[in-house]
């Protein structure tokens, strides 16, 4: 698998876009995976009476999916030094149906000594942001 | 109303998280993470890797186990009925890798309620135990070898909010 070359990169290259979605099965999925088992991302009643509209997806897997641009684009998993968002909306998800996750990766800064780029991720359902100050250091 | 006076306390070292291969590959299967690392072992040791690398976020999952000590606490006051989750940071000294023996320890650094919301950081140290250890010492200044940092701001809405 080839490694992205620090040098060739400027802020701004877009070096990836794609678009997932979640069903619920997904979201029992990352449940059990993870052991996250709040019944807001499972159980309409209990997602109500908590204030929400019905079941939303964990903010981290939100969080855990969209970075798979990042460690495939940087060839490594392991390159992903850090990386941090804020849940800046719920993720709402229908049943039945999907909700739909726009993600779009830009290169925000280039650090040549330290030899680590900065991955920006846009992520939106709908054109709203979700995630906010989504970033990735990747060391490359 | 979290309850302010759990500010600054440090849960020590607990009992040690086993990565599994089976773990991580399930994990990866959750998060869609298709990068070969996590699911063949050929591919990890390829990339320099003893045995299968986890996912950015993997680190979650031994995070949200430890942190269940202080927040699952009812004396801490955090009502799980009214919590979002408003922001997650990994920072990897190095990756997570299968065969590794974790364990946390855990830090509350800030309590902070404005109006009917209470915002609580905590922190989580990640150390990888080295191999012939099974249990971490209380004398030992580090548990091992520095893994992952993980901090978490959870959002609690009082019962007005």
């Amino acid at each position: 698998m080839t490694r992205p070359d620090l040098a060739a990169l400027s802020v701004g290259d877009v070096i990836g876009q794609r678009t997932v979605t979640f069903d619920r099965a997904a979201l029992v999925r990352y449940a059990g995976a993870s052991g996250d088992l709040n019944p807001i991302h499972w159980n309409d009643r209990f997602a109500q009476e908590a204030g929400l509209p019905g079941v939303i997806a964990h903010g981290m897997l939100t969080m855990g999916t969209v970075v798979g641009l990042v460690t495939e684009w940087a060839g490594d998993p392991g390159a992903v030094v850090d990386y941090q968002t804020r849940f800046t909306k719920p993720v709402e998800v229908p049943n039945p149906g999907v909700a739909t996750i726009d993600v779009t990766a830009t290169i925000g800064a280039v650090d040549a000594e330290a030899g680590t780029a900065r991955v920006d991720l846009a992520v939106t359902v709908d054109g709203a942001k979700v995630l906010g100050r989504a970033q990735a250091q990747v060391r490359l | 109303m979290a309850n302010a006076d759990f500010e600054g306390r440090v849960y020590p070292a607990d009992a040690p998280y086993s990565v599994g291969r089976e773990k991580i590959r399930e994990f990866a299967v959750a998060v869609g993470a298709t990068h070969p690392a996590h699911h063949d072992l050929v591919a990890a040791r390829g990339l320099g890797y003893p045995d299968l690398v986890a996912p950015p976020t993997f680190a979650v999952v031994v995070a949200q186990r430890t942190e269940a000590q202080y927040v699952r606490d009812p004396e801490a006051a955090i009502d799980f009925s009214r919590v979002v989750h408003a922001d997650e940071r990994f920072t990897h000294h190095r990756p997570i890798v299968a065969g590794d023996e974790l364990t946390t320890v855990l830090h509350v650094d800030r309590i902070v309620s404005r109006g009917a919301i209470s915002m609580v950081t905590t922190r989580c140290e990640i150390y990888a135990m080295p191999q012939h250890v099974e249990v971490p010492s209380p004398e030992a200044e580090t548990p091992g070898e520095h893994v992952a940092t993980v901090t978490s701001t959870l959002a609690i809405r009082g019962e007005d909010a």
